[in-house]
């Protein structure tokens, strides 16, 4: 049975916003592969959502922790009981750790962080950003199945429908994981994460000083958005580099990124050019930021980021 | 401690990119470096063979002539044997690179194998754990600390907007992330010790591979292209601050359709 084989993540008993995406495209490129969407979670709670989302049949490989090497005996089982033309996993942590394992095993090739993707004459077509979104590779990868990540926020979510999905179980054998999870970790402030959000408000040197966030995360907070950073922000202790957009960073394609106080360096480009609309802050007209600004405001951020932080708890009221 | 760390060489990443016949960066006059995050896997080796006071750290890179250069670059900095597998890297996929290093691997004395998280350039992410899964070792990916017990090793794994704590059974292959140390500079004595040590070099057939498998088009590059310039923006004066402010929030509104 041909098709495509989705690797889906929840939180909290709901799907992650990327496992969304992945359902949605991958049920779109079943209308070209012909034969069925499936999916294979550690979760069965997701079952029905995904099923919502055009999957018919949802493997399940129960387990609590992510453990890497369990799950690649478990998805190998899953691919070939579905037999797959495609196999996508959305560029989480976990599916960027899994999807190159299961590769190697299959001796299949990966088109990872792809943007834009399509099935024709037998072969998976794939974008990427290469060279840190300094341009775009355009790549077919032949072979069965054809295994891409695909980057958060590139495809759109679809709506859910009415149908269901058949679960069918694999046997996790965890005993055989040479890896253990001792514990996680969550930093107190627990801000949005970057990857998955909506709107990002990033601020730079520009903003002089550590207590000066203040200005960004009011912002962040008005208008229900993730906190960026620069490099020279995190290098010099003002925020935490979870929050680093950038080349050595996060990268990001929220729908709205709003830079402030941030020159626009090209490796802090790297991390967000790939934005929908990109508003710009800066004080300094000929700041390189302004080149690729959707909308670029010529001021000092001191006295515009406090009133819209004003206009926008307006608007929302 | 022994490991091997492998380092890819990699345009600088201020480097204007230029397309030559549509598929490949012109590499003419573009300056070359260590990978940024290769640089965090390298520290890291060298700290560790530091600390249990000997054994080697092998570099492994596998590239044109030009990249014995990141070899030389790595022992200067403090490794100790250095592995050149010659051949176009740019033209095999992640998979065909993740064999070569594999087989170059396998006869170097090891109990770690690093990697940068990712290649720059390829932006991958995918060699390190390819390679894991070729020698059967289990692996840790996007690693910010690093500590080594009685045959294990104990790494915080960065995810979103967390961290894991991992305990890995040794051999294993980490990845490096920012934020797992400071990388040194290289000092006068290495740059000296850089110029006498014989880099091992090797060709894809030495290493007992098939080269059209390394080769082989699993994934086959279409085209290479310069993101589209962007039109339309569009720069206003923010000298009034909450007209400014009104500008903005009607672009969030109306074209970004968010709120
Ligand atoms: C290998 C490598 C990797 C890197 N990775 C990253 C990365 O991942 N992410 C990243 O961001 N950088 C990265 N960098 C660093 C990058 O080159 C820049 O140094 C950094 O992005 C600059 O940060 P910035 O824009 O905050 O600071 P600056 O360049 O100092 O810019 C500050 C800006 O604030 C403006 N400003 C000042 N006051 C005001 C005001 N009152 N109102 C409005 N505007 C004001 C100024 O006009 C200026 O444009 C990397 C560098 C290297 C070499
Ligand atoms: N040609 C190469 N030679 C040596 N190491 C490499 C090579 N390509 C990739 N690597 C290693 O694999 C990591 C991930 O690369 P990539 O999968 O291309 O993003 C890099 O940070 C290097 O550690």
């Amino acid at each position: 049975m041909p098709g495509v084989l989705v690797f889906i993540e929840s939180k909290e008993g709901k799907l992650k916003k990327v496992s969304r995406e992945v359902l949605s495209i991958g049920r779109k490129l079943t209308e070209a592969t012909g034969g069925e969407l499936t999916a294979f979670s550690t979760d069965a709670s997701s079952a029905a959502e995904a099923g919502r989302l055009g999957a018919a049949r949802v493997f399940v490989a129960a387990t609590d922790a992510y453990l890497t090497e369990p799950l690649t005996a478990a998805l190998v089982e899953a691919i070939g009981q579905a037999q797959p033309d495609v196999l996508l996993f959305g560029g989480t942590s976990n599916g960027r750790d899994l999807a190159p394992r299961v590769a190697a095993r299959l001796d299949a090739g990966v088109a990872s962080d792809v943007d834009r993707l399509e099935w024709a004459d037998g072969k998976l077509k794939a974008r990427r950003p290469v060279y840190s979104g300094k341009a775009f590779a355009t790549v077919e990868v032949t072979g069965k199945p054809a295994i891409a990540t695909t980057r958060p926020n590139a495809f759109p979510a679809e709506s859910p429908g009415d149908g269901t999905a058949e679960v069918v179980n694999i046997a996790v054998d965890a005993g055989s994981s040479r890896t253990k999870l001792i514990e996680t970790r969550v930093p107190e402030t627990s801000e949005m994460p970057l990857v998955e959000a909506d709107i990002i408000v990033s601020g730079g040197r520009g903003l002089k000083e550590a207590q000066n966030f203040s200005y960004i995360r009011d912002l962040a907070n008005a208008i229900g958005g993730a906190v960026g950073a620069s490099r020279a922000t995190v290098d010099a202790g003002w925020i935490d580099h979870q929050n680093q957009v950038g080349q050595t960073g996060r990268v990001v394609s929220p729908n709205v990124y709003i830079a402030a106080g941030v020159s626009g360096a090209i490796q802090h480009l790297a991390g967000m050019s790939s934005s929908k609309h990109i508003i710009a802050i800066n004080k300094d007209p000929e700041a390189p930021i302004f080149r690729i600004a959707d909308l670029g405001v010529v001021g000092d951020l001191f006295q515009i980021l406090p009133a819209l932080t004003e206009e926008v708890k307006k608007a929302k009221h | 401690m022994n490991s091997v760390v492998c380092i890819a060489h990699v345009p600088d990443t201020e480097t204007r990119i230029k397309i030559a016949g549509g598929r490949k960066v012109e590499e003419a006059g573009v300056k070359f470096i260590m990978s940024p995050y290769d640089e965090y896997a390298l520290e890291e080796a060298i700290r560790l063979k530091e600390k249990s006071g000997g054994g080697d750290v092998t570099v492994v890179t596998f590239g044109p002539e030009r990249a014995q250069q990141v070899l030389r670059e790595a022992i200067a900095r403090g490794a100790t044997k250095a592995v050149h597998v010659k051949g176009e890297a740019g033209d095999a996929d992640a998979l065909g690179i993740a064999k070569v290093l594999a087989a170059a691997i396998r006869s170097q004395p090891h109990e770690i194998v690093f990697f940068g998280k990712q290649g720059v350039g390829t932006d991958n992410g995918l060699v390190g754990p390819m390679v894991a899964e070729l020698l059967g070792y289990p692996q840790v990916n996007v690693v910010t600390h690093l500590e080594i017990g009685e045959g294990k090793l104990t790494a915080h794994r960065e995810i979103e907007g967390a961290e894991e704590i991992i305990e890995a059974q040794l051999p294993a292959v980490v990845t490096a992330q920012k934020g797992l140390n400071e990388p040194r500079f290289a000092s006068l004595k290495g740059i000296m010790a850089a110029k006498k040590v014989t880099v091992d070099a090797k060709s894809i057939a030495d290493l007992g591979l098939d080269e059209a498998d390394i080769f082989s088009k699993r994934v086959v590059m279409v085209s290479l292209e310069l993101p589209p310039e962007k039109s339309g923006g569009r720069k206003i004066d923010g000298a009034d601050a909450s007209a400014a402010a009104q500008e903005i929030l009607k672009y969030i509104r109306d074209e970004a359709k968010a709120l």
